[in-house]
């Protein structure tokens, strides 16, 4: 099974698109509602970065019968120290992102912390790529 | 399977198709030109009653006459009950009415309003780790979280709610004055279809102390009708009646029960619809910091509530205003608030909580995930030929809903009239394979000839 999704650059009033729709797919399977969530949780963050700071990007989305993968790619400034990105509190948003409310520099330490396995790759001016697995047993 | 206290009349039911496209749930589908109601996804809400313009939705109450068995018998009504009479008609006529009309006892449900918000601040204090806490009090909301949301049932609180507690009361405080239970019949006037479908079938419970259920309306009908009859200058029996405090009246309102919980940050949500928006964002974690969360199916609470006999804005300002005499009386020290409960109090928090709520979900495709996703990836490839406009002449209300019909068996493609046509043009369909197609789905007497105009 396979999804795709486009997620716009400042389009905050439709974050959580992506995350939305892949719940209603998990819901169907009857996967473990507290997995579902942790998949919903891990996903909504992924699609706010892209949203906030990476000019969007694109959401694909493969479900078989033991797991979930995610892999959410934009084309954005890229990160320059992954291992510091990964701190929690550790942001380079910028104020008027901060005043909406995102960019508080929990987002990829609340993705490792939600999913089975993060693969975070960048490169400096060219896009970060964000991959995550979720086993549903 | 599942009780419902809503059934399609099919004499009555002329398969219009109104209440199909208004069901929050699509619990409803049309077949052989009849409205049929898919019993693992209705919640009772009675959106369909709401939009039937042919009365074929019937509400199952039990025999009005039913309460004269009984050498006890005690109304338990809504607090929405009195806010359906005009100014005129007083709480105490109503209740001395009540008797005439030949209950022994009167007792309004809200009078264990504050219990009920007692019980949940405790359970609250002992239960931090299930933030936000859900509210246990419409049964609607509760039917529609355990079938749509089962990742929130441990949010809603396993805590009886007033109309449970109030018959406890009435059990106990009967059997304070020598009375025994089989004398004692619990009946309770609902104003809308999920109380009664929670008697019947209360979640977290095995057995309702509720005896029987009476329609709000029919009992509204009666009352005003004795009062008529016995005119303005009839000597009423005098009768012991309960005074509700401020907060009580208005708990059943949107707000009520969220004015006076203990909680930091709190929602108040009425209209299904609305509900269910919430409901999708809090399963997202998209909701910060809320503690606890009060969720109404009807817009306007029970004011609004299905059997509610008159304009719901016009009962909620009723309602306000007996609560703004009951405050005046609370300030002016008449009135000490909710004594009589006061005595049972501590019994009756103890016995407030019911078993965790169990999910029921109404959305998986199949028990087995590969096969569900299976069926998924042919919901998906037939999603891309159908025409996506949601027009329900197949009988289902979305293309959506419709396809899932398909792959588990309920429903045949060629139900689809643009893929009936397609079959068509391809001469791999007759007109009367297509016509009788039709028919089965809305009845074979939809159009009579050719019209003129």
């Amino acid at each position: 099974m396979h999804q795709e999704y486009t997620v716009v650059e400042g389009d905050f009033v439709n974050a959580g698109k992506a995350s939305s729709s892949v719940k209603k797919t998990l819901k169907q399977l009857n996967v473990n509602p507290q997995v579902i969530k942790r998949v919903v949780v891990a996903l909504y963050e992924a699609e706010v970065n892209a949203i906030a700071h990476a000019y969007g990007g694109t959401v694909s989305v493969d479900i078989d019968a033991d797991k979930i993968r995610m892999v959410v790619a934009d084309s954005g400034p890229g990160i320059p120290d992954i291992a510091l990105a990964m701190q929690e509190g550790y942001s380079t948003a910028r104020p008027e992102v901060r005043d909406m409310g995102f960019g508080a520099g929990m987002g990829l330490p609340n993705m490792e912390k939600n999913v089975d396995r993060l693969n975070v790759t960048s490169e400096v001016g060219v896009g970060t790529t964000v991959e995550m697995e979720v086993n549903f047993a | 399977m599942f009780y419902h206290a809503l059934q399609i009349d099919d004499p009555r039911c002329i398969g219009c198709s109104r209440c199909m496209k208004v069901c929050p749930t699509e619990a409803i589908r049309i077949h052989g030109g009849k409205a049929s109601i898919q019993e693992h996804r209705c919640i009772d809400c009675g959106k369909c009653y709401e939009v039937c313009p042919a009365q074929a939705i019937a509400i199952k109450d039990d025999d009005f006459e039913s309460f004269r068995q009984y050498p006890h018998s005690v109304a338990l009504l809504p607090a929405v009950f009195m806010g359906q009479f005009p100014d005129d008609i007083s709480v105490s006529r109503v209740y001395a009415t009540l008797q005439e009309l030949g209950f022994a006892h009167v007792m309004e449900v809200e009078s264990a309003a504050m219990v009920y918000a007692d019980a949940k601040n405790r359970y609250a204090r002992e239960n931090q780790d299930k933030l936000p806490l859900i509210s246990s009090f419409c049964p609607a909301i509760v039917r529609l979280i355990q079938i749509k949301y089962p990742s929130l049932v441990e949010n809603v609180m396993p805590i009886k709610v007033p109309l449970d507690l109030s018959a406890m009361y009435a059990i106990e405080e009967l059997a304070s004055r020598g009375i025994p239970r089989e004398e004692i019949g619990l009946f309770y006037i609902t104003p809308c279809a999920a109380k009664i479908a929670a008697v019947k079938a209360p979640v977290g419970e095995e057995k309702s102390l509720i005896d029987g259920v009476i329609n709000m309306n029919l009992l509204y009908n009666r009352v005003y009708k004795k009062i008529k009859e016995l005119g303005k200058n009839h000597q009423y029996k005098p009768q012991h009646r309960q005074r509700l405090s401020a907060d009580a009246i208005l708990s059943t309102l949107t707000n009520g029960e969220r004015r006076i919980c203990t909680a930091k940050r709190s929602y108040a949500i009425d209209g299904i619809e609305n509900v269910m928006d919430f409901l999708d964002k809090l399963e997202n974690d998209e909701v910060e910091g809320v503690e606890f969360l009060e969720l109404r199916a009807c817009d306007q609470s029970c004011a609004g509530a299905l059997l509610s006999c008159d304009n719901r804005f016009l009962c909620g300002e009723r309602m306000y205003t007996r609560a703004r005499k009951a405050a005046e009386r609370e300030r002016n020290g008449e009135m000490p608030r909710d004594r009589e409960m006061d005595r049972y109090k501590d019994y009756l928090i103890e016995h407030s909580l019911v078993d965790e709520v169990q999910p029921r979900s109404m959305m998986v495709l199949d028990a087995d995930i590969s096969k569900a996703l299976e069926k998924m990836e042919r919901i998906e490839r037939m999603k891309e030929h159908l025409p996506q406009i949601d027009c329900g002449v197949c009988g289902a209300p979305t293309c959506e809903a419709f396809a899932t019909d398909v792959v588990s068996g309920q429903a045949n493609l060629h139900r689809c009239v643009f893929y009936r046509l397609h079959l068509e043009q391809a001469g791999k369909m007759t007109l009367s394979e297509g016509r009788s197609n039709m028919y089965s789905v809305w009845g074979d007497d939809r159009i009579s000839g050719e019209i003129e105009i």
